[in-house]
């Protein structure tokens, strides 16, 4: 990890757009799942995986290998591309997404699929067990850093604010969170289903090292990571502002994508919008 | 006639009494010095649910998280995922009564040998009432896929369990009574995780008892009870709920032709019902069952309130004449 020239950038949003649209292709053809979380989070992945993580094709079972564990995991698609793309498993793959016998479930579980950290989908359980890594690492002076990726509507969970204070309790340094702040959960727009703000002093309270950035800036994010390094008496929260659909317009911003695929006619729309920028 | 390993002062009225969380406590302090991936994890009740022993000895393996059991689950999961073997304790009300669904995203489902010890099972809790009384955790937990489910009789068998678990590669749930109950067995007596062991045995049974849990020692009261009256019975002491010990409950229900079961739980979903989906399949055999019949407990001594819900001697007695009559 350090920071970013222009062609690691230029690299990078290749990346987030070759996994926008597997993650396009993958739910038209297993005709349910989650679009918009999954597009939003794209460039988050890309960075942790093809820049900021110790965690390789080559080191995916190493004991000091970093670890990433996806609290909300219905977004998922964004994961499985992610790890497609960057060589973990074969992009054919990405197609049995959801279907019998596929070791990408429709919601991750690491029976299937033993790359993965945890198993995910029921909300709010990311961050404990993050944590107790985290708490397991420091004794055992591994040096693996922790990182829990969360919804902002797994805000709303009384687990996540449990694991939160213990988190800031143990100073856990080696413990990096990054809420996809997208505003919308199924039932609507978060402030209107359950006001979060102030969300980052809530984090500050819990003695959380707490910054905000742009989730589709890399260099932001990865200046987030960076700094996220020299804290050394606390854990570090990022909240990242994403934009829910990223990268198709017609999807952007729109809480009824949160929960369901887009048909073959929206799929070939959307993925002539993403290859426009290739 | 008794199992030779027993205690020998097992009928008497000065038997020594122990409460069974405190073997639980006891066997985490000996799974510690053995192992130190072995870690603790507390709610807030380290005194009660008896991780105090191991704090004492081993601070940086401890781990205090406050009222806070969703999160207890969640955290023991992600330290069993690098590697530790935790223990999490709490009164068995709130782990794994409140936390059953992280308990089954987080350890089960992701096959986390996470053992989970939940004290102050039983309506035997006493005064605290109806609340704190779980008699539900046997239900719960044997539905959830890879839990073992252990029910010791006595404080050194809590022992015996809490130290096998920590070899296990599997969840495990430990359920242990608060009250000070009599010592059943000795360092002697057989454990193994999934077999039940005949504690009584009358060479011509009319009716086998299959008791869990301090109720063990009822049990053994109502079975010399019953051999003045000419009645002959075995005792069998099934300390492991899930896996179930099918040869020798099979083998025992074959040669008495009835059943009786005997917990301090609700009927539904608990051993009794356990042993009563494996012998419905494979014997033709009358079972009655002792235990909590859909109700909530409620505050008084232990003594009463065995009493009054029918998971006394009596209450066993009534039923193992229900399940002779009935062949």
């Amino acid at each position: 990890m350090s920071a970013l020239s222009d062609k690691e950038i230029k690299n990078l949003e290749k990346k987030a757009s070759e996994i926008r649209q597997s993650i396009i292709e993958m739910l038209v053809e297993a005709k349910s799942g989650h679009t918009a979380g999954a597009l939003g989070m794209a460039d988050i992945f890309a960075l942790l995986y093809f820049h900021a993580l110790n965690h390789t094709p080559e080191n995916s079972h190493d004991s000091n290998r970093d670890r990433l564990v996806l609290s909300n995991g219905h977004i998922c698609p964004v994961y499985y591309a992610t790890l497609a793309h960057r060589g973990f498993i074969p992009k054919e793959e990405l197609m049995t997404l959801r279907k019998f016998g596929s070791r990408l479930q429709g919601h991750p579980h690491r029976d299937f699929l033993d790359i993965l950290e945890t198993s995910s989908g029921p909300l709010g359980s990311g961050l404990s067990q993050a944590v107790g890594m985290a708490l397991a690492a420091r004794m055992d002076k591994n040096p693996a850093r922790i990182f829990a990726l969360m919804s902002d509507g797994e805000q709303e969970a009384g687990m996540t604010w449990e694991a939160g204070m213990l988190a800031g309790k143990e100073k856990l340094n080696n413990l990096v969170a990054i809420i996809d702040r997208n505003n919308i959960q199924i039932d609507g727009f978060t402030e209107d289903v359950m006001p979060l703000e102030p969300l980052a002093d809530k984090w500050r309270a819990w003695n959380w090292h707490v910054l905000e950035v742009d989730g589709h800036n890399f260099e932001e994010i990865n200046n987030a990571l960076e700094e996220a390094k020299s804290i050394h008496n606390r854990p570090t929260m990022i909240i990242a502002h994403t934009t829910p659909g990223k990268g198709v317009k017609e999807f952007e911003n729109k809480y009824e994508w949160h929960g369901k695929p887009p048909t073959k006619e929206e799929g070939e729309i959307a993925l002539a919008e993403l290859r426009k920028h290739d | 006639m008794i199992n030779k390993t027993l205690n020998k002062k097992i009928f008497d009225t000065d038997c020594e009494q122990v409460p069974i969380r405190h073997g639980f406590g006891e066997g985490l302090l000996i799974a510690g010095e053995r192992d130190e991936r072995v870690v603790t994890l507390c709610a807030d009740l380290t005194e009660s649910a008896q991780a105090y022993m191991f704090k004492e000895k081993f601070p940086e393996r401890f781990v205090e998280i406050g009222v806070a059991e969703q999160n207890l689950a969640g955290v023991a999961s992600g330290m069993a995922a690098m590697g530790k073997i935790p223990f999490i304790t709490s009164y068995a009300m709130f782990s794994p009564g409140r936390n059953w669904e992280q308990i089954r995203t987080t350890i089960t489902y992701n096959n986390r040998p996470v053992k989970i010890a939940g004290s102050h099972a039983g309506i035997s809790v006493g005064p605290d009432g109806g609340t704190h009384q779980m008699i539900e955790d046997i239900a719960i937990m044997r539905v959830q896929p890879r839990m073992v489910v252990l029910s010791p009789c006595d404080a050194i068998e809590a022992r015996k369990a809490t130290i096998e678990a920590a070899k296990t590669d599997t969840p495990v749930y430990i359920r242990l009574a608060r009250e000070k109950t009599p010592i059943i067995t000795t360092d002697e007596t057989p454990f193994e995780i999934g077999k039940a062991t005949i504690f009584y045995e009358h060479e011509r049974p009319e009716v086998v008892i299959i008791a869990t849990g301090a109720l063990v020692h009822k049990a053994l009261q109502v079975a010399q009870n019953l051999e003045k009256q000419n009645i002959g019975a075995i005792v069998i002491n099934l300390p492991a709920v899930k896996p179930l010990d099918e040869k020798t409950i099979l083998g025992v229900a074959e040669r008495a032709g009835a059943v009786v079961t005997v917990e301090e739980h609700q009927i539904a979903g608990g051993m009794g019902s356990a042993v009563s989906e494996f012998l419905s399949q494979n014997l033709l055999v009358p079972i009655e069952f002792v235990g909590v019949k859909d109700q909530f407990g409620q505050s008084g001594t232990p003594a009463e309130l065995i009493e009054h819900y029918g998971l006394g001697a009596k209450g066993i007695e009534e039923a193992v004449h229900r399940a002779i009559g009935r062949k």
